[in-house]
């Protein structure tokens, strides 16, 4: 099961290395991790995408909080959230193709953020679905590049992960 | 009062003395002058020199189990670094509170592959609770201070602290201000268990017929040994040990049905396996415990006791959890039951111990010691045990004498029995016991060792003789690797791959006395005793008694792999 984890960390040097050998020691999976500092900025706040079952799930959190340096984390697949990701697309976009990307990119909300003479680079944010949406709606010759950031996410109504 | 100025190496020692640090086991390097002559040019500080780094992490971590403080090594960068990481990892597996300060190349130099440099942070990084690069010399003594509270509370470990040479340098001084207080916004280890799940557990135990406590080395690290005492005393219920736990619970004691798991007794192991309440105390139900997790203690509720959340359900699921030190849930746990107005189940505890008493019957521990001639290695120990009175601090290398000297020699008090349980470090046992003099002068202290392990320290010699160090170290010699002799005769048709060196062991007699210390050798079990009481008369020399066994002993019970706890071979051919 797909699970959220967010993790303020102490914003120093090495810290981030203990979390990622955390995962790779232990064999737990990271589909995808964002990490930067907070508005306090001795923390820094990672998001982690993991899957595993309970027990897995269990281990991780536990294990994350053991490291010295994680000062709190919360499970956000616990409860309401929201969450994003922002991908970056490079797409061929000449001929009638151009109109067409145009179209697309509306649809999903994007917006084109680079023209080139036969290339559009489109801006989208949404949840990881969402952006795999688009990449199988545009034609998948056209896709050149892309760079996704990974989720970033936050709890719905008055649950808040701070100090 | 104006505050006093140091340099960063001065610092260094300066804290550890103020924080009441009587030792340092190390060996000097570039990167780790200026701290050595800080260390010369004072006398607080004891400075122990050992003949390899990896000694003096194990040595540190010696005295560390001996003596219950922080035990502190000190290594130059790179090789010397390196060098301690078996013994990091030692202590990482046992929990053992252990500081490591090693030399670092100067902060500027540091990522351009400088003579001696290592990552040693990165290196270290799996293996430690938390490392600490400093990076300016004023930090010295705050991160000095924070690596001794981290590595001593909560579930103990080993802490690094990486010092780049150029901030202890002797002409930059900086004032010498200490914490008041060490605390952390990220780390506040719980003490205090959940009174509501002691409730619940003890509830459970009400209504146990047959109740045993699974006790480990958490009882020692906790110092609740005597909470465990009272507590299994004043119930009457069965007591087992792990290896890490032995002494948490007196070895001699009726209630006491022996080591568990993969080496346990027979007793022990079906006591497990036929329980329906397990009070297990500072344990991590290890593989070398439970056998197959599958078909571990089918009919046991399970409580479990750890200072570690993150060791409870991690191999086998707890049903009743309780996150604390082992010390206060245990006073607590006892002193809920004795304010209960109910007792447990005294006919079905008097059924519980009758089954007991016939697999204790079973005599799972004998063997055949002929009265002339070849020599058993359980009765070496048992000799052992004789001669020092049950008494010595016996500290041990890893293979077949380590799980004779676990099962033979019966432990009677906390931080008597030294041994490298998570990791399996052969080589530990020299170190550890050199370690151990130094945490307990008075003690007798013996290595029990092989002639396989004893050889991965044996440099340790030189450092037992230039500080006295009267170890008396029981070799017992088979001429294998007996461990994995036993396992090829189990599992590989007898083809000894690698497990023998017969024709190149050294004379050890004569190697120990070019060291300056005694050999005695002994290959008639006549003998043996003899030997052995003249072995621990020499109370100011190092003994090394190398003692010929018999090659073709095997250690038994032994767990069948794959199967239940009480699954296990109990001598060659028998099954449970």
């Amino acid at each position: 099961m797909r699970r959220i984890i967010s993790v303020l960390i102490e914003n120093e040097a090495g810290a981030l290395s203990r979390v990622i050998g955390l995962f790779s020691q232990r064999s737990y999976n990271i589909e995808s991790l964002t990490v930067a500092p907070t508005e306090d900025k001795t923390l820094s706040r990672l998001t982690i995408t993991t899957s595993g079952d309970d027990k897995v799930l269990e281990q991780i959190t536990k294990q994350l909080n053991k490291l010295i340096e994680v000062v709190k984390l919360v499970d956000l697949t616990d409860g309401p959230h929201v969450e994003r990701e922002l991908m970056l697309v490079k797409i061929k976009a000449s001929g009638s193709a151009r109109d067409e990307v145009k179209r697309t990119a509306d649809i999903f909300r994007g917006q084109i953020v680079d023209v080139g003479v036969d290339l559009y680079t489109v801006q989208l944010a949404g949840t990881s679905d969402k952006l795999d949406a688009f990449l199988v709606a545009v034609d998948q010759g056209s896709v050149v590049e892309v760079v996704r950031s990974g989720i970033s996410g936050i709890a719905r109504g008055d649950r808040i992960l701070t100090v | 009062m104006a505050i006093e100025e140091l340099s960063g190496a001065e610092m260094v020692i300066r804290t550890l003395s103020d924080e009441g640090i009587k030792y340092v086991f190390g060996y000097p390097g570039g990167a780790v002058l200026h701290i050595y002559d800080a260390l010369f040019r004072q006398t607080e500080v004891e400075h122990i020199l050992v003949r390899h780094e990896q000694a003096a992490a194990h040595a540190a971590d010696g005295y560390a189990r001996v003596s219950g403080k922080p035990g502190v090594c000190l290594a130059t960068s790179g090789p010397g670094a390196t060098n301690t990481i078996t013994g990091i990892a030692t202590a990482y597996m046992d929990s053992i509170p252990l500081v490591v300060i090693t030399g670092q190349v100067p902060l500027n130099m540091i990522g351009e592959d400088a003579f001696q440099e290592t990552d040693m942070i990165g290196v270290s990084r799996p293996i430690v609770k938390h490392s600490f690069l400093v990076r300016h010399a004023r930090d010295i003594p705050s991160t000095i201070q924070k690596a001794l509270y981290i590595a001593t509370t909560g579930r103990p470990g080993p802490v690094v602290i990486d010092i780049p040479k150029d901030i202890t340098a002797p002409n930059e001084k900086f004032p010498y201000e200490r914490l008041k207080k060490v605390k952390l916004r990220s780390y506040n280890p719980l003490t205090k268990g959940h009174s509501g799940q002691i409730k619940k557990a003890l509830q459970a135990l009400l209504l146990a017929k047959k109740p045993i406590i699974y006790a480990g080395g958490g009882v020692i690290q906790g110092n609740a040994s005597q909470e465990l005492k009272d507590f299994a005393i004043e119930l009457g219920v069965p007591v087992t040990n792990t290896l890490m736990g032995l002494g948490a619970f007196p070895g001699e004691h009726e209630q006491f049905v022996g080591m568990l798991g993969m080496h346990g007794t027979y007793e022990a192991n079906l006591a497990m396996h036929n329980a329906d309440y397990i009070l297990a105390v500072g344990v991590r139900f290890d593989d070398r415990v439970t056998n197959n997790v599958k078909r571990f203690c089918p009919d046991a509720l399970i409580v479990h006791i750890d200072i570690d959340p993150a060791s409870i359900s991690k191999t086998v699921q707890s049903h009743i959890p309780i996150v604390g030190s082992s010390a206060w849930v245990l006073r607590e746990f006892k002193r809920m039951y004795t304010a209960s107005d109910q007792q447990l189940d005294a006919g079905a505890l008097k059924q519980w111990w009758a089954q007991i008493n016939g697999w204790r019957a079973r005599d799972c521990l004998a063997y055949n010691q002929p009265k002339t001639g070849v020599i058993k290695p359980q009765h070496v120990i048992q000799t052992l045990y004789k001669v020092t009175n049950g008494d010595a601090i016996v500290t041990s290398d890893v293979g077949q004498h380590q799980m004779f000297a676990a099962l033979y020699y019966k432990y009677c008090r906390p931080r008597q029995w030294i041994n490298s349980g998570g990791l399996g470090t052969m080589g530990f046992g020299l170190p550890a016991a050199m370690g151990a003099i130094y945490a307990d002068p008075s003690a007798s202290v013996a290595c029990v060792t092989g002639e396989g392990s004893i050889q991965m320290n044996i440099q340790e010699l030189s450092t037992c003789s230039q500080y006295s160090l009267p170890v008396k170290i029981i070799n017992l010699n088979n001429e294998y690797l007996g461990m994995v002799k036993q396992w090829q005769d189990m599992n590989y048709g007898g083809r000894y791959a690698s497990s023998t060196y017969q024709d190149s062991l050294p004379d050890f007699v004569k190697l120990v006395e070019a060291y300056g210390h005694v050999g005695i050798r002994v290959t008639r079990v006549e003998d043996l005793e003899d030997a052995m009481k003249e072995c621990f008369a020499l109370k100011d020399r190092l003994v090394f008694m190398d003692i010929k066994v018999d090659k073709d002993e095997h250690v038994y019970p032994m767990h069948i792999k794959d199967g239940a706890m009480r699954d296990m071979w109990l001598t060659k051919t028998e099954r449970s």
